[in-house]
């Protein structure tokens, strides 16, 4: 059985907690590395990361993207949305197609 | 093209051909993994779009009420009331097998029966924006998880599309290529040397009938007559 977390600032994630998901608040760029691995080697399936943390970690979240289990996913944060998410999804459509041909005009 | 040395025989050529069909087979396989990946790649990246953009609204939106409920409460009180959830989330996870790209599938199931019950405080000391904020949080949860299952999926398939396509190029722009410059180049070789031998043959031929008959001398010694 997995369970779910939410990595970020702590203003953006409290309100998960109450839902019943992990909640990891984390400061600095090391906290927020050493956190997500923990928490990729251990039992959670699901990962959100605020776009303001996973920018910092951008090498970790790549190394998991391979595999099945955790999906990491970000999710904006109190102080905004960045757009990173949507530039991810972007990226798979690169990778896949070779240019992107669906969201090119958007956004 | 033959960049590398083979050898013109015939036992070469046959494995050759064999390599060929082999590759062309598998060229064509390929090709349709490829497609047909392709196609169940752009209606879940459009699907996963669609979520995302679901998500991060509902996600703004719940940022903001969670903001208006902390300006309507000390830092304290509001910590307290969150402090210890009720709510549990368990996640079930699966494998799903499209084109043969393991895709997660996720089942969530909250620990108490009513997943409505996720106020973890009292609602004496509380303001009611919180209790707003927290359901807005709650009513995103099943697009969250949609969306982890759709971009995962995503990526995993866009990483199978783009080693998939590296295949297929290689094989259409190298192997085949090369195998048949190959055939080629093996089956001039030994229609060459049989020509050689043929030619060989008639010449040996020639010189052991003149050894013989004296053709030659007889036909020098007819014309000297004449």
């Amino acid at each position: 059985m997995y369970k779910i977390a939410v990595i970020g600032d702590y203003d953006s994630i409290y309100g998960f907690a109450a839902l019943g998901l992990s909640i990891c608040p984390v400061k600095t760029r090391e906290e927020t590395r050493d956190i997500l691995r923990r928490l990729a080697e251990g039992k959670y399936g699901i990962i959100y990361i605020t776009e303001a943390a996973a920018a910092q970690v951008e090498s970790e979240i790549e190394e998991y993207r391979d595999k099945t289990i955790p999906a990491i996913i970000r999710i904006p944060g109190v102080s905004g949305n960045t757009g990173a998410g949507v530039e991810g999804v972007k990226k798979t459509v690169e990778q896949a197609v070779g240019s992107d041909i669906l969201f090119g005009g958007v956004s | 093209m033959a960049a590398k040395h083979v050898n013109p025989t015939r036992m070469e050529l046959t494995r050759l051909k064999k390599k060929r069909i082999t590759a062309i087979r598998g060229h064509k396989l390929l090709k349709d993994k490829r497609d047909e990946l392709m196609r169940q790649y752009l209606d879940l990246v459009r699907e996963n779009m669609e979520v995302r953009k679901r998500v991060e609204a509902g996600v703004r939106s719940a940022n903001r009420n969670f903001v208006i409920a902390k300006a309507g409460m000390s830092e304290a009180a509001l910590n307290t009331a969150l402090m210890a959830p009720k709510q549990e989330v368990n996640l079930r996870t699966g494998e799903k097998n499209v084109m043969s790209v393991e895709i997660p599938t996720f089942e969530y199931t909250t620990r108490t029966a009513d997943e409505n019950d996720i106020y973890s405080y009292g609602f004496a000391f509380t303001s009611g924006d919180l209790d707003g904020a927290v359901k807005s949080l709650a009513d995103i949860l099943p697009d969250m998880i949609r969306l982890a299952e759709c971009e995962k999926a995503c990526q995993l398939m866009a990483a199978e599309i783009k080693k998939t396509r590296r295949r297929v190029n290689a094989l259409e722009h190298v192997i085949i290529p090369e195998t048949e410059e190959n055939i080629k180049y093996i089956t001039m070789k030994l229609d060459e040397n049989e020509r050689s031998t043929q030619i060989r043959l008639m010449k040996v031929k020639d010189m052991m009938l003149e050894e013989a008959h004296h053709y030659n001398e007889k036909q020098s010694r007819t014309s000297e007559c004449v």
